[in-house]
């Protein structure tokens, strides 16, 4: 009834509307298509077949051989101490590494926000490290910490000259770590330096004024007020290093037990040709990833809420 | 004497961070200039001893390996090619997700973090085995397709936080002027783009140069083998003794155009990273 009455300018605008939304929900598919297509030919496509091939016995050695096993490739890796001990290894590399990052991260990130001379200067070289090729990263770090070559031992005062830095599982770790926080921890500090730009210098002044220390205005004010840059930072970094490879790969290759998850699901595809098992490893791997994605994402919820409640 | 401490406090970490991002970078520097001899025989320390001295012998020897200029001439030309691709596509995706209204956008940007954090090394055994399957395993463009789909994420979010501060009312005006969707894109919003456009370009090129997992994972011969993979394989003359020096001299060739990069567009590059961070 009151559609038979509705004035005929109202019809057709509300038309023209309509026609305007599809015509850019048309052009938006088009647009989104190629890149949507693109990403999920190479990760959700090979995941699924990472899937199928994970439930058979299948060695590129023995193609033929072929066999469906169920989920016994499963029970395998998750039954297998390496599995748990490569996991424990990138957990503490992704523990460890984030949180050198994180404070050595935002102590740069201060002195950049406050420095008024040579920006530039500073800039340029802090993302040096970031554009670095990591190989070429891993490679400066095993050589400086070379007992024949090269100069880290030399340098540090409790070290005997002769130290091997490779020989053994905790200062392989360290010299594995020394490398990864090297090449990221710029990239950590511009996220926070972003963050810090957007704390408002008036409420910092305010806080002086009232009488609040540095390490207060620190803790109650810039910090809170930036929580989503570091939040977002965190994460970031956190499932980044969670995927540990190139520099295991070229410092120790795996060598005193400092294999990461990803280097063993390598190890187990390309050098083994053990598809089977190694797509479990994969399937594994991604599931783990995720995990570790939900509970910082969890984690920080709390964090917050817990630093909402102290203020 | 406040504001003198400061000002104190503010040169040591500036003195700290060039040092935390130059000293590595100067070492591998050093490193290359210290002879084969020397370093078989051990030369610790951070300058090349004294008669230990290489002069540009490792550079030479390194440009004229032929395994090590075709990995550079891989890596130059798959990092280039996946780049203009790439962003060709972040651009069409980044602009209909910064402008437009549509369903389906929550999707792109899920799929996007979703791939951004993707364990890539979860991904070699099935494409290996796809790859080799479709005959493009151990090919250039073997690599481009993954390199395409890695850094897409990057671009998209990059460009659409440079979209979001384009001024609009310009395209508007364009349509009310009678030209279409299209061709007010094209037209008016592209050339307004560009920078973002070059910001994702670099990013997005940092990234192809810098894989490994992929480079040594879906190639086999030198016919695609890009820079990182070939000089993690490099092993001289002598399998026995790696050729620390030699090696040395490959890694700062590799940095070159890094740096040449870092150097001429450091702003553009800054603004990009922490754009696509914060906003997004």
């Amino acid at each position: 009834m009151s559609t038979t009455i509705a004035p005929d300018a109202d019809r057709t605008r509300t038309a023209t509307a309509s026609d305007r939304t599809r015509a850019e929900n048309s052009l938006a598919r088009k647009l989104v298509a190629p890149a949507i297509v693109l990403m999920l030919l190479v990760t959700a496509f090979p995941m699924l077949r990472a899937l199928y091939l994970s439930l058979f016995n299948y060695s590129l050695t023995a193609p033929d051989d072929r066999e469906f096993v169920g989920l016994s490739n499963y029970v395998t890796a998750l039954t297998d101490s390496l599995f748990w001990r490569d996991t424990a290894n990138t957990v503490m590399i992704m523990v460890v590494t984030v949180v050198f990052e994180l404070v050595i991260g935002f102590a740069f990130a201060m002195v950049m926000h406050r420095v008024i001379f040579a920006r530039g200067v500073v800039r340029t070289s802090i993302l040096i490290p970031y554009g670095i090729i990591t190989v070429v990263s891993g490679f400066a770090w095993q050589f400086a910490f070379s007992n024949s070559n090269g100069f880290i031992n030399s340098w540090l005062p409790f070290i005997g000259d002769d130290f091997n830095w490779f020989a053994e599982y905790p200062s392989s770790m360290i010299a594995i770590m020394a490398s990864e926080i090297w090449k990221t921890t710029p990239f950590m500090s511009l996220l926070l330096l972003a963050g810090l730009a957007q704390v408002s210098e008036d409420m910092i002044e305010a806080a002086k004024v009232d009488g609040a220390s540095w390490w207060q205005r620190l803790w109650k004010v810039i910090l809170p007020n930036m929580r989503s840059a570091i939040m977002v930072a965190v994460l970031f970094r956190a499932l980044d290093a969670y995927r540990i490879f190139d520099n295991i790969f070229v410092m120790t290759a795996g060598a005193n037990g400092t294999e990461s998850i990803s280097f063993l699901t390598y190890r187990q595809v390309i050098e083994q040709f053990q598809l089977g098992i190694g797509s479990a490893l994969s399937v594994l791997l991604f599931l783990s990833v995720l995990l570790v994605a939900y509970l910082i994402v969890k984690l920080f919820r709390v964090d917050l809420a817990a630093a909402r409640q102290e203020g | 004497m406040k504001a003198w401490l400061n000002r104190a406090g503010m040169v040591a970490g500036f003195a700290l961070i060039l040092g935390w991002c130059l000293l590595p970078v100067a070492w591998i520097v050093s490193m290359s200039f210290k002879s084969q001899e020397a370093v078989t025989n051990g030369s610790p320390g951070f300058f090349p001893s004294e008669g230990g001295g290489a002069g540009w012998q490792n550079y030479i020897d390194v440009l004229q390996d032929d395994q090590f200029a075709r990995a550079i001439l891989n890596s130059i030309g798959i990092s280039l090619i996946a780049t203009i691709l790439s962003v060709t596509f972040a651009t069409f995706t980044a602009y209909a997700v910064a402008r437009l209204e549509f369903k389906g956008k929550k999707f792109v940007l899920t799929t996007a973090l979703v791939i951004a954090m993707f364990p890539v090394v979860s991904l070699v055994g099935p494409l290996f085995d796809m790859w080799r399957t479709l005959g493009i395993y151990d090919t250039w463009l073997g690599l481009i397709i993954p390199y395409m789909s890695f850094t897409l994420p990057l671009a998209i979010w990059t460009l659409s936080a440079f979209f979001r501060e384009i001024p609009w009312e310009m395209e508007q005006a364009a349509q009310v002027d009678g030209a279409t969707a299209w061709q007010a894109f094209r037209r008016v919003i592209v050339p307004l783009a560009a920078p973002g456009v070059f910001t994702a370009a670099i990013l997005t090129f940092f990234f192809a140069w810098n894989d490994f997992v992929f480079g040594i994972s879906l190639t086999s011969t030198e016919s695609a083998r890009p820079i990182p993979a070939a000089l993690s394989f490099f092993v001289g003359a002598d399998p026995f003794n790696r050729p620390a020096s030699l090696l040395a001299a490959g890694a700062v060739v590799a940095t070159v155009p890094i740096v040449v990069l870092v150097l001429v567009f450091q702003r553009k590059i800054v603004a990009g990273l922490t754009a696509g961070a914060v906003k997004g």
